[in-house]
């Protein structure tokens, strides 16, 4: 019987790791098996996170998370959990790689997932012109035209960062502003080669074998154009990843984890959770990791008080 | 460890090969691609009887990348007679892969 197991490997899991592990609680991380380091494994530089004032890439900041976790001795599973029980005082956790634990507790750290467009054919052209991931993939459009849909800072950090490979990129956003941080946007808006085409969205993807463009609307007076493209690279957002629990612990209306005011507490004792899983407003690698600390603290004073 | 095959070398590799023979397209600076190696390895170790498993760097190796159409790593590509037959797009766990791979491995 484990004492804490953590669910995820972000900035709020492996925090929790780091201070359920001080706490003397030897906390199991299930990491998962191809997604370990989260949503900041697929980022480049990361300039906002505290402590760093040179700044330093995504996968090396996560590099660093793990490895303070190890140190007091968080054991980190490269597996996936398929299926969870937390209602009982015991809950069970099962992974992918066929295995059970059972723990008096459970930190849900199992952040965001990219959303899509939700239109025909977005599945099958993914790997063939249609990518989620900038730092992944950029290399492959060297000196071709693409597009960035979104308005958020990943969507601005992807326009720019892929402006090294393409000859051009179009950053499509359907409202007329914005809400990327400031020097994100100004970053953009200063990049010869992103053009911003404001108040339009995707309409329709062509192409059978591969992506060759896409079909424009405006979302203003409902016109419609065809842009022809090699890459589109979807960057709209992210949902909380919450198919594990939701039939188990409360949801907030927007589909988060619901948690109790300030705290990680969960609609189940003994449950808590941290992250972006949990936040619907502020999604940064530093929130996320403060969350993960009061995470570990709550379950640390759950479990004293279960003695 | 996987063999890396080169174009000098993919006729032989992979073309001619008399077993199925699945290509990881990968690159050092593809965090997903580094998650799959080990699992690929583990794969190849339980399966390498019916299924040969070799990488292709796509950075030392861009005219293979292009020649496959690949514009998305990992890209895993199973060949069989000289022909790709079967396409796994991004990293994986292991379940889905040999769920995937069953044609080839059972």
């Amino acid at each position: 019987m484990h004492e804490v197991i953590i669910i995820g490997s972000g900035p709020a899991g492996y925090t929790a790791g780091i201070y359920a592990a001080r706490a003397g609680l030897k906390p199991l991380l299930i990491a998962s098996s191809v997604e370990a380091g989260g949503e900041l494994m697929k980022t480049t530089e990361v300039e906002n996170y505290p402590g760093f004032p040179n700044g330093l890439q995504g996968p090396e900041l996560m590099d660093a998370f793990r490895a303070q976790a190890e140190r007091f001795g968080t054991e980190v599973l490269l597996d996936d959990v398929i299926e969870v029980d937390l209602k009982g005082k015991t809950k069970i956790v099962k992974t992918g790689n066929g295995k059970t634990f059972e723990s008096k507790t459970v930190i849900l750290a199992t952040g965001a997932a990219y959303r899509e467009l939700g239109l025909p054919k977005e599945k099958e052209l993914s790997g063939y012109g249609i990518s989620w991931c900038a730092t992944c993939d950029g290399f492959f459009f060297r000196e071709k035209t693409i597009a960035v849909v979104g308005g958020g800072d990943s969507a601005m950090e992807e326009a720019n960062f892929l402006t090294r490979f393409a000859s051009k990129v179009y950053l499509i956003h359907r409202r007329d502003s914005f809400k990327a941080s400031k020097i994100m946007q100004e970053r953009a808006l200063n990049n010869p080669k992103i053009e911003v085409l404001w108040n339009t969205e995707v309409a329709e993807l062509k192409g059978d074998q591969k992506l060759t463009g896409v079909v424009l609307k405006n979302t203003v007076d409902g016109s419609t154009s065809e842009l022809d493209l090699d890459g589109l690279f979807i960057a709209i957002g992210n949902d909380p990843r919450v198919w594990l629990v939701k039939d188990q612990v409360e949801l907030t209306p927007e589909q988060f984890i619901k948690v109790e005011g300030r705290s990680s507490k969960t609609s189940l004792p003994g449950v808590f959770a941290a992250g972006d899983v949990i936040d619907p407003t502020y999604r940064q690698a530093i929130t996320a990791a403060g969350s993960g600390c009061v995470a570990a603290l709550d379950a640390e004073h759950y479990l004293t008080d279960l003695e | 460890m996987s063999k890396h095959v080169t174009t000098a070398s993919f006729q032989s590799d992979v073309l001619s090969s008399d077993k199925p023979v699945l290509v990881d397209f990968w690159a050092e600076w593809c965090g997903p691609c580094r998650m799959v190696s080990p699992i690929l390895d583990e794969i190849s170790a339980e399966h390498g009887d019916k299924l040969t498993i070799v990488k292709v760097n796509v950075d030392e190796e861009p005219a293979l990348a292009q020649q496959y159409g690949i514009t998305s790593i990992p890209a895993l590509h199973v060949f069989q007679g000289g022909q790709v037959v079967k396409q796994i797009i991004g990293a994986k766990p292991k379940v889905a892969l040999l769920s995937d791979l069953q044609d080839f491995i059972n």
